[in-house]
């Protein structure tokens, strides 16, 4: 048992740390970006492309470079330390993740090389206006005539959904859940963007009878495969919250230590004190169980990945609104400026919360495994 | 990284399970399983089963009988004992004068008391809390003024937990009132039998007597009972405070008192159904589960990357946090005994079920958990300052 990161894996870090630090370096940087389409830096998805970290959950025979969960971790947290934009979780470990799992032989080679190199963004269009959150698609249907699949129906709000060079479509199949492949020149597709709140882009996108591709095979249900990448994005969707809330901590901590009132450091009222020492706790706790999550991912039972995951979100969905919240609250009204960092660290976190499952949605999903076990054992 | 532990810890871990689910005599299992106090000779039966197996104080020196384990050994030892119902060896010997003795006492002070108090042949008390000094333990008031070959002890000790069993007890005692409060401590071992100690019951909130007052009227100590040099005693209490990494947070028995909550919970119900087919119970017990998951990894994490020797700044999250879900775990007791919460004097005839008649008197009683080794504000104040550097 170890919860270190090796040399490797601790260069990889220091890599993209300085990449992203660059690249972001001040806040200012990130507003600018994010104000146009399509919300992130190209060329910093390039050099991110060319440092290897694109490629980095994927086998070297598709085109990727054969690391794994603990190396994607590093990366995403280090994209939430800064918050940089770029759709490292819902590009790579989730569209590509579903194609490295779900893909045929020729359609992996084709697509996971391509977003490896930076060439290919592909988005997930998962989510509709009334699916909530699961596995199953309603809304889309898809239909065939012989080999020709079609899709119709709206999928909303998808993740970077018009920038995508490729979307990966669930879509129901007589009560299954298939997956298609869609490419951005489709007929019928209409996809619209817009802002969300933490400077990212969504969009509607519909679908008329759209033509598709089956993603693996056609027409099989993929419920299980949308389960298992949904599970690896959120345990990275974690690492990337820690890397926010550690900054978010950070930064409060340091304002606590320089910003004076009534003549002396905030630092001085330990009404304050306390509150930054409860912050930590929040983050040390969310760490550990997110840390542990991408273990159990790397261990490769599918059930316990899944168990994992909602335990890894549900914690981050805790410690992520305390810290958020509490961050803003104790630097007063500058948090709430948009041209100071700090708010910004919290919609991102309140983003992160309310994708692939908040809290309460994992509290409920792990309400039914609750007679399972007699105590939980982290170990195997 | 990677989550296995190493063949050897597993071989470790079913040899501590074997131990302690086979070898502690089971009325004492019972009895924690019951949530039920021990009873004195409960306690010393327990340990000394320990004891004869050579596991009661391995984190003393091996010499004097402590284990060359890892950190992660330790830790698994502890969880174990406390999964299986077993109380962890009395934390006055074998995590408090032990240590202290063991490091700073002299040759003759090792010999005379170290066999004795990994044996609990002698029950050792805790002299440090005061009527006026609590969290500011160094303002502490009880002198010992040194005659010839005796110090003469007058003062107050207060909080001595279990000193109704009480052989001897360690104290702070001031030896020196004119330099800063720290610097004038001694730490001195004293016999409660000694003429002018008396020993008085404080009842709690819960009904029990746990706690005590020790008076010291013109107490005589001959000198070779201070352990170390005269007015080191603060640096001493420190070492005893700080050294301690492992089973900070009880994790193991929080875990067996859910599981057995929720257990409960299984017939608790309107006409003997499920509880937890409640949303808002099964929720609250999976938000409970979650977070003890999260204490105890925080645990592994300390315990498995700090074996260069230095604290792993995360063990400060472990008694704050830790005590935090043993009084919710208490909590949760008292809701799911609803209404029969209220038997707690309920005896032989009763219906209500044992577990529940106990609920309220644990949930009082662990409000303690908070308050004691350094309350809970103590601890932010340690996180505060020295994690994050916010000194006021």
């Amino acid at each position: 048992m170890d919860f270190t990161l090796d040399s490797e894996q601790t260069a990889l870090r220091d890599a993209v740390r300085g990449l992203l630090g660059k690249a972001y370096g001040s806040s200012e940087t990130r507003r600018e970006v994010t104000k146009t389409d399509p919300g992130w830096d190209e060329k910093t998805w390039q050099r991110l492309a060319e440092m290897g970290a694109l490629g980095l959950p994927f086998a070297e025979e598709d085109g990727g470079f054969g690391a794994g969960p603990v190396e994607v971790s590093v990366v995403a947290e280090e994209i939430g330390r800064v918050i940089a934009p770029e759709p490292y979780v819902e590009a790579v470990v989730l569209a590509g993740g579903l194609v490295a799992a779900a893909g045929t032989a020729e359609q992996r080679a084709e697509i996971i090389g391509a977003l490896a190199e930076g060439t290919l963004v592909p988005a997930f269009a998962h989510t509709e206006a009334q699916g909530r959150y699961g596995q199953r698609a309603y809304a889309v249907t898809a239909s065939h005539d012989g080999d020709a699949w079609t899709l119709s129906g709206v999928k909303e709000p998808v993740l970077g959904g018009a920038r995508a060079d490729l979307l990966v479509v669930s879509a129901d199949v007589d009560g299954a859940t298939a997956l298609f492949l869609v490419q951005p020149d489709a007929a019928g597709l209409t996809r619209t963007s817009y802002s969300t709140f933490d400077g990212g882009r969504a969009a509607h996108v519909a679908f008329d009878a759209t033509p598709a591709t089956p993603l693996g095979e056609a027409g099989a249900d993929q419920s299980a495969v949308i389960a298992q990448a949904v599970a690896a994005a959120q345990i990275a969707y974690g690492h990337e919250a820690l890397g926010a809330m550690a900054f978010a901590l950070e930064t409060t901590t340091e304002y606590l230590k320089s910003r004076k009132q009534f003549g002396v450091p905030l630092m001085t009222f330990q009404a304050l004190t306390f509150r930054a020492a409860d912050m930590y706790v929040s983050l040390e706790l969310a760490r550990s169980t997110v840390t542990w999550a991408t273990l159990v991912l790397l261990d490769g039972d599918a059930d316990a990945t899944i168990e994992a995951a909602s335990r890894a979100k549900l914690q981050v969905s805790k410690a992520g609104r305390h810290i958020g919240q509490e961050a803003i609250q104790l630097h007063g009204g500058i948090g709430m400026t948009a041209e100071y960092s700090v708010g910004h660290y919290t919609s991102r976190l309140t983003a992160i919360d309310h994708a692939l499952g908040d809290g309460r949605h994992h509290l409920g999903a792990l309400s039914a495994t609750l007679d399972d076990h007699e105590v939980l054992e982290p170990l195997p | 990284m990677k989550l296995q532990l190493s063949d050897e810890d597993i071989a470790f871990r079913d040899e501590m399970r074997t131990f302690f689910t086979t070898q502690i005599p089971q009325d004492i299992r019972d009895t924690v399983a019951a949530r039920r106090e021990l009873s004195k000779d409960q306690i010393v039966r327990s340990m000394q089963a320990m004891n004869a197996a050579g596991i009661a104080v391995p984190n003393w020196p091996v010499e004097w009988g402590g284990k060359d384990w890892t950190p992660l050994q330790r830790h698994i030892w502890h969880e174990e004992m406390q999964l299986a119902g077993v109380m962890p060896p009395l934390a006055f010997n074998a995590s408090m004068v032990g240590p202290v003795i063991a490091a700073f006492g002299s040759q003759e002070v090792k010999e005379r008391f170290l066999p004795k108090t990994a044996n609990l042949d002698i029950w050792w008390s805790q002299g440090f809390s005061e009527p006026d000094a609590g969290s500011d333990l160094a303002s502490l008031r009880t002198t010992a003024v040194r005659e010839g070959d005796e110090y003469v002890v007058n003062g107050q000790k207060t909080w001595t937990t279990l000193g109704q069993y009480g052989d001897w007890i360690f104290t702070l005692v001031r030896t020196d009132p004119d330099v800063k409060k720290q610097a004038g401590i001694s730490f001195l071992l004293i016999d409660m039998t000694s003429p002018g100690l008396t020993v008085r019951p404080i009842e709690l909130i819960d009904g029990g007597h746990e706690v005590n007052e020790v008076f010291f009227d013109d107490v005589r100590v001959p000198v070779e009972n201070l352990v170390g040099e005269e007015n080191k005693g603060w640096d001493y209490a420190k070492f005893l405070l700080g050294n301690e990494r492992v089973g900070v947070a009880p994790v193991g028995s929080t875990k067996r008192t859910l599981a057995q909550a929720k257990e409960y919970a299984k017939t608790a119900g309107p006409g003997g159904t499920s509880l937890l087919d409640d949303p808002l119970v099964a929720a609250q017990i999976v938000d409970l589960e979650n977070d003890l998951l999260a204490l105890e990894l925080t645990a592994l994490r300390v315990v498995a990357n700090s074996a260069d020797g230095k604290p792993h700044p995360a063990s400060s999250v472990l008694k704050l946090q830790g005590t935090v879900l043993q009084q919710a775990v208490t909590e949760l007791w008292v809701d799911l005994a609803g209404p029969n919460a209220l038997a707690t004097g309920a005896g032989d005839g009763s219906d209500v079920p044992d577990l529940a008649r106990v609920a309220t008197t644990n949930y009082l009683n662990y409000r303690k958990a908070s308050i004691y080794g350094g309350s809970n504000e103590v601890q932010r104040q340690i996180i505060a300052g020295t994690i994050l550097g916010l000194r006021g």
